[in-house]
């Protein structure tokens, strides 16, 4: 199994989620982060006060899927987030070595 | 805090009240035959000090709130609540008889007015020609009540609450009762000189901004200011302060006209006028400085003009209220700027809005205050009478001087009482926490802890129910 992990702008991530239920992924973990990599932050200003502001939010989803599907799922991922603009965000893949479904025990693919 | 310092508190001010009820209400002063209530004005003057009110719970209190980090939001919102309620005691005590009552040298009121004794029903000639007498207190009281919570401001986020209780207390009895008395009672020297102040532009916010400063200079600055982020934590809330401010200085400004008239309705539109020239003043000063338009700043110019306008609203017209407010918003704009280069930590700008706002206030009165808009009142250096910018000066300096040596000493003494500042941990856990064992905010998820303990009738069957549950097994 592997994890696919994706950092990707807020306003993407319904694209991103209807395009993984529509490869047949039937569940992911989201939540919200903030980061930043390239594209930096932005400056705001408080009665003249200047503040630079370098963690931008963004949302990260985790998805576990069996290992052959690992890369189409980075791939439709990679698909519906990008807008070709700096800050568009990453994808990481990672092994995963057990997984178990708490309400009946079971273990690793069939628990996905 | 000490449980000591909570005590003597609390004993000072019932003490006022036992010694205050125990004394008979002497029979009123007999009335001129002049003097006869106008219902007119009676209803504009009550609703004029509900509107002042409005200004500090809940005005101020959000438009600070919003400004100061999410972990001391309660806090801040409970300075400005909390002195409308205990202003409001120690003004009925002994506050409105320092500040109005029988005039002693120039200085300061008597004490014959403690507990409002002989302060009734009835119109008093020298304030109150046309309204009761406690009209006219309770109007005076909202003013009591807003000027030591814009002082708030300056010490947000690190004072320890009891310090700021005692400081409240003190301050409002050793600087704005006698400040009040020289400038609005009958007999008080500054009036006498003949020093315009409509609406309270030396009383209120120069005595509150200066006072602020000392404040801002002697408790010191917040942990990590200057490296550290500060960002406010909710402008939607400043906003809706600066709204309710807004709104509410109709009654501050037209209300001090202590009738329903004309002048009420001139100094309406000059403090409408002034607001909105200062609005936009900080905002295309700003605009061209620093490339954007910010809605701090809007909301900041339009409270810096209200500020300016005060002392003058009553005794100017509508073009020099354009004037006054908008370099208000300018100079006001340049003074927050300033504040940062200066070093000192003054939390929510106070001097900056308040006090360089009421200073110019104070000023432009001299200059632009004309005898058309109000026979009472005087000309200024543009209608021909340079004097009374000297006497503005006399009256701005008087000022400065007393809040900054009283202020000074009073925070020696609480100092030494209780200790200024919060710990070093209490300020970094906030003061939300660390003051009120209160969050303001639970938002996203809930809280993660359990409920452990409570009184009440729900708690003590739930008890008696686990209890019962126990001895059965």
């Amino acid at each position: 199994m592997k994890k696919v992990e994706a950092v990707v702008k807020p306003f993407k991530l319904d694209d991103v989620k209807e395009a993984l239920t529509g490869i047949g992924v039937v569940g992911m973990t989201v939540s919200e982060v903030r980061g930043f990599g390239r594209q930096k932050g932005h400056t705001e200003l408080y009665r003249g006060g200047e503040y630079t502001v370098d963690f931008l939010p963004k949302i990260k989803i985790e998805v576990v899927v069996p290992d052959h599907l690992a890369a189409k799922v980075a791939d439709v991922i990679a698909g519906a987030a990008k807008t070709g603009n700096i800050g568009d965000g990453k994808i990481f893949i990672q092994p995963v070595e057990t997984a178990i479904r708490i309400r009946t025990g079971e273990r690793d693919e069939s628990a996905l | 805090m000490s449980r000591l310092t909570l005590a003597l508190i609390a004993a000072l001010l019932l003490a006022g009240v036992v010694t205050v009820s125990f004394a008979q209400q002497p029979p009123a002063a007999p009335v001129a035959a002049a003097a006869k209530i106008d219902k007119g004005d009676t209803a504009w003057m009550l609703t004029s000090s509900a509107l002042v009110l409005l200004m500090t719970a809940p005005g101020l209190a959000l438009f600070y709130a919003g400004m100061v980090r999410q972990k001391n939001a309660l806090a801040t919102l409970m300075h400005s609540f909390i002195i409308a309620a205990l202003i409001s005691i120690q003004w009925v005590l002994w506050g409105y008889s320092l500040a109005f009552g029988p005039d002693k040298g120039g200085i300061i009121g008597g004490l014959e007015w403690v507990g409002l004794r002989g302060v009734g029903v009835e119109p008093f000639e020298a304030y109150s020609k046309t309204i009761p007498h406690q009209v006219f207190m309770v109007f005076q009281m909202m003013f009591a009540i807003i000027t030591p919570a814009l002082i708030t401001g300056t010490f947000a986020e690190r004072k320890k609450f009891s310090a700021f209780i005692l400081f409240t207390l003190l301050w409002a009895t050793f600087v704005y009762d006698p400040l009040a008395h020289w400038v609005w009672g009958d007999g008080g020297w500054l009036k006498k000189l003949g020093a315009l102040d409509f609406a309270g532009g030396t009383v209120v916010h120069i005595s509150s901004g200066v006072s602020a400063l000392v404040c801002a200079l002697m408790i010191g600055r917040r942990r990590g200011y200057g490296h550290q982020p500060m960002q406010p934590h909710n402008l939607p809330l400043t906003v809706i302060g600066a709204g309710l401010l807004w709104v509410g200085w109709f009654g501050f400004n037209a209300g001090s006209a202590l009738e329903a008239s004309g002048l009420a309705a001139s100094a309406f539109t000059a403090t409408n006028t002034g607001a909105a020239a200062a609005a936009l003043g900080w905002m295309f000063t700003e605009w061209m400085t620093r490339g954007k338009p910010t809605v701090l700043g809007a909301a900041s110019g339009a409270v810096a003009g209200l500020v300016a306008i005060t002392p003058a609203s009553g005794f100017v017209g509508p073009m020099s209220s354009v004037i006054i407010g908008a370099v208000a918003g300018v100079l006001c704009y340049s003074a927050c700027n300033l504040k940062s280069r200066l070093g000192y930590d003054d939390s929510l700008d106070v001097v900056g809005v308040h006090g360089v706002g009421g200073t110019w206030g104070a000023l432009a009165t001299g200059l632009f205050a004309t005898k058309t808009v109000n026979e009472a009142g005087g000309d200024g250096l543009f209608y021909g009478n340079p004097g009374q910018l000297w006497i503005q000066c006399v009256a701005v300096v008087a000022t400065y001087v007393l809040a900054i040596v009283m202020t000074a000493i009073i925070l020696k003494v609480v100092d030494a009482l209780v200790g200024l500042r919060v710990s070093d941990d209490d300020e970094v856990a906030g003061l939300d926490l660390s003051q009120h064992s209160e969050t303001a905010y639970t938002l996203g998820g809930g809280t993660y802890g359990e409920f452990t303990g409570g009184t009440g009738a729900f708690t003590e069957a739930k008890r008696a129910a686990e209890a019962k549950a126990r001895t059965v097994h």
